[in-house]
């Protein structure tokens, strides 16, 4: 269907921008997300699209003119990292709770200090309440189909939200991968025109956005947000099967890998996935019956689904490539604990935090780790339920 | 090894002799013949001259792994003063392959870096390259070893990768001048 070529993960993702050909793009270079927007504004500098750039001072800026600019009635993209996101924090929940269908690729990296330029996923795990759909990635094939996907998901007149695409940093941005692309067209009429309900440029249908709302009004706000939110599930699905037809590959929440006759299993995101993979077929060479989850939805949290997948099993891992601070185990981990949570089912899950500041995962690593799962099934409880794979000590 | 049928290349330079672009060049090669590839450099604060990775892994089937290379099929040194240095030949196994741009041996790098098993070639790459590039960087005639010697990717599809990356940027003088390396690599690397 595609065409087949070979591209780093931020120029697949810049790519697909040039597919989608939007409206406004506000950019602000940070490590290792610089590239894409390079490559973007290159896109925009040989008139290979018609996007208004605007170089902004600062990630605040950016997301503030990203804001107005998606509510304004301009499809609009931006992409950073790190502590490019964390400057962002204030005007990512303003976008979100305006309902600024706004696109963002976040690269993940790690937030300092130390200072580290590499991958983990504190950036944008930081931000899941701030009420933005977050889509991760395994590979460049990945960052290009979620980059598409993305603005339909956000643009969808239940949505409305903005939507964050993540790939890893290095491992995904500055990796060339083999992967398929679509042409130009089909991208163009896979995603439309941009029509949202309300434009503050629509000056036959006056509308006031950003106003103040106290204690009369802010509750509600928040409510249809948090409807918003729900509605995407749907959509999410939708869409990704309809990016089936015109790819040959349909997206769902997670992906499952061997995990139908699986006894124990490991769960994880982004590039660490593929990795997974090779684990799991290592893991059965030595006589584990072993699968894996690989989460791609974040938010909204398919905890149901995941619940129904992973019911079967005698014992998992949640790997995190992140921490949670004086609680036990990370992000991805709690959610999946806590969708346990009266369903019934009596899989052991454990936490596993791994790579953080880009520390290198190995299949083996994670193949050694799916062994631990198993004697976790043997005694017929969880032994550590706080590991780390891959940490010195 | 995970992959039955995967090469994996590891590739040691310094920073401004190209070995970043020889890892992903030589799998958008491979990518263009057809196989599944993949090319990264190893991050880090980037500095002209320091010792520097690059890994490229080329195989029938799609990869999925994400991980840096430890186990390497073939080795590849741009700088013969990385050979004490740099561990280049850790986890390089019984079938391995070593290519080092030098004018010494193979019997000589053998023996400099007290390899038992595998195979050693040599080439003097950085001569070649400004013999026919005019610079000192030995990337070009390194691929054309790694060609050579492993048959991984075709000399033609190397030279037409550099006539496709090189001639709108460079001009025609310097990609013939790449183009010429290649054939003095293929001619003049030498095994055991």
């Amino acid at each position: 269907m595609g065409e087949r070529t070979i591209l780093t993960g931020n120029d697949a993702a810049a790519l697909a921008f040039m597919h989608v050909n939007p409206d406004v793009a506000a950019v602000f270079p940070i490590t290792p997300q610089t590239e894409l927007m390079h490559q973007f504004t290159q896109y925009v500098a040989d008139g290979e699209v018609d996007t208004e750039l605007i170089p902004v001072e600062s990630e605040h800026s950016a997301m503030s003119a990203a804001l107005a600019s998606a509510l304004s009635g301009a499809r609009t993209i931006t992409a950073s990292s790190s502590a490019g996101l964390a400057l962002m924090w204030e005007m990512l929940y303003v976008t979100a709770s305006s309902r600024a269908p706004v696109v963002m690729v976040d690269v993940n990296r790690a937030l300092s200090a130390p200072i580290n330029i590499h991958c983990d996923h504190s950036d944008s795990m930081g931000a899941r309440d701030a009420g933005w759909i977050q889509i991760f990635s395994e590979n460049t094939q990945e960052s290009y189909d979620n980059a598409i996907q993305a603005f339909r998901i956000a643009e969808h007149s239940d949505v409305q939200l903005p939507v964050m695409v993540t790939l890893d940093g290095f491992i995904l941005s500055h990796t060339m991968e083999v992967l398929e692309i679509l042409d130009r067209e089909t991208v163009q009429k896979f995603v439309g025109e941009y029509n949202i309900t309300t434009k503050l440029l629509d000056f036959d249908n006056p509308v006031t956005m950003g106003p103040l709302a106290l204690t009369p009004h802010y509750f509600e706000c928040k409510r249809q947000q948090i409807e918003a939110m729900e509605n995407a599930r749907k959509v999410i699905l939708d869409i990704g099967k309809e990016y089936g037809r015109i790819s040959g590959r349909s997206y769902g929440y997670f992906e499952e890998y061997k995990l139908d006759d699986a006894e124990v299993g490991v769960m994880v995101l982004g590039s660490t996935a593929g990795t997974a993979k090779v684990a799991v077929d290592l893991a059965r060479d030595k006589g584990i019956k072993a699968g894996l989850l690989k989460l791609r939805v974040f938010r909204p949290f398919p905890g149901n689904e995941i619940v129904e997948a992973i019911k079967h099993l005698k014992a998992l891992a949640v790997m995190d490539r992140s921490a949670s601070f004086g609680l036990t185990g990370g992000p991805v981990f709690n959610e999946v604990r806590s969708a346990s949570y009266g369903a019934g089912i009596d899989t052991l899950i454990s936490s596993v935090i791994y790579g953080l500041g880009g520390r290198d995962t190995y299949p083996e690593q994670i193949a050694d780790l799916l062994d631990k799962v198993r004697a976790d099934a043997d005694a017929g409880k969880v032994r550590d339920v706080q590991r780390f794979v891959g940490l010195r000590e | 090894m995970v992959n039955g049928d995967m090469m994996e290349i590891r590739w040691h330079g310094r920073g401004g002799q190209g070995a970043k672009t020889a890892a992903t060049l030589v799998a958008s090669v491979a990518v263009h013949e057809d196989k599944f590839a993949q090319g990264f450099p190893e991050y880090g604060p980037e500095r002209a001259g320091a010792p520097i990775r690059g890994y490229t892994r080329i195989s029938d089937g799609q990869i999925h792994q994400h991980s840096p290379i430890d186990h390497p099929d073939v080795v590849v040194v741009l700088d013969e003063t990385l050979l004490e240095i740099a561990n280049v030949t850790d986890g390089l196994g019984e079938d391995g392959v070593l290519i080092v741009n030098s004018d010494q041996s193979p019997e000589e790098i053998r023996k400099r870096v007290k390899l038992e098993g595998g195979k050693v070639y040599t080439v003097d790459a950085t001569k070649i390259a400004v013999e026919t590039i005019g610079r000192p960087i030995p990337n070009t005639p390194m691929m054309a070893a790694v060609s050579k010697v492993t048959g991984v990717v075709t000399r033609k599809g190397i030279e037409e990768s550099l006539r496709e990356k090189l001639g709108h940027k460079f001009g025609t003088a310097i990609v013939e001048g790449n183009i010429a390396a290649v054939a003095r690599a293929f001619e003049e690397t030498r095994g055991e």
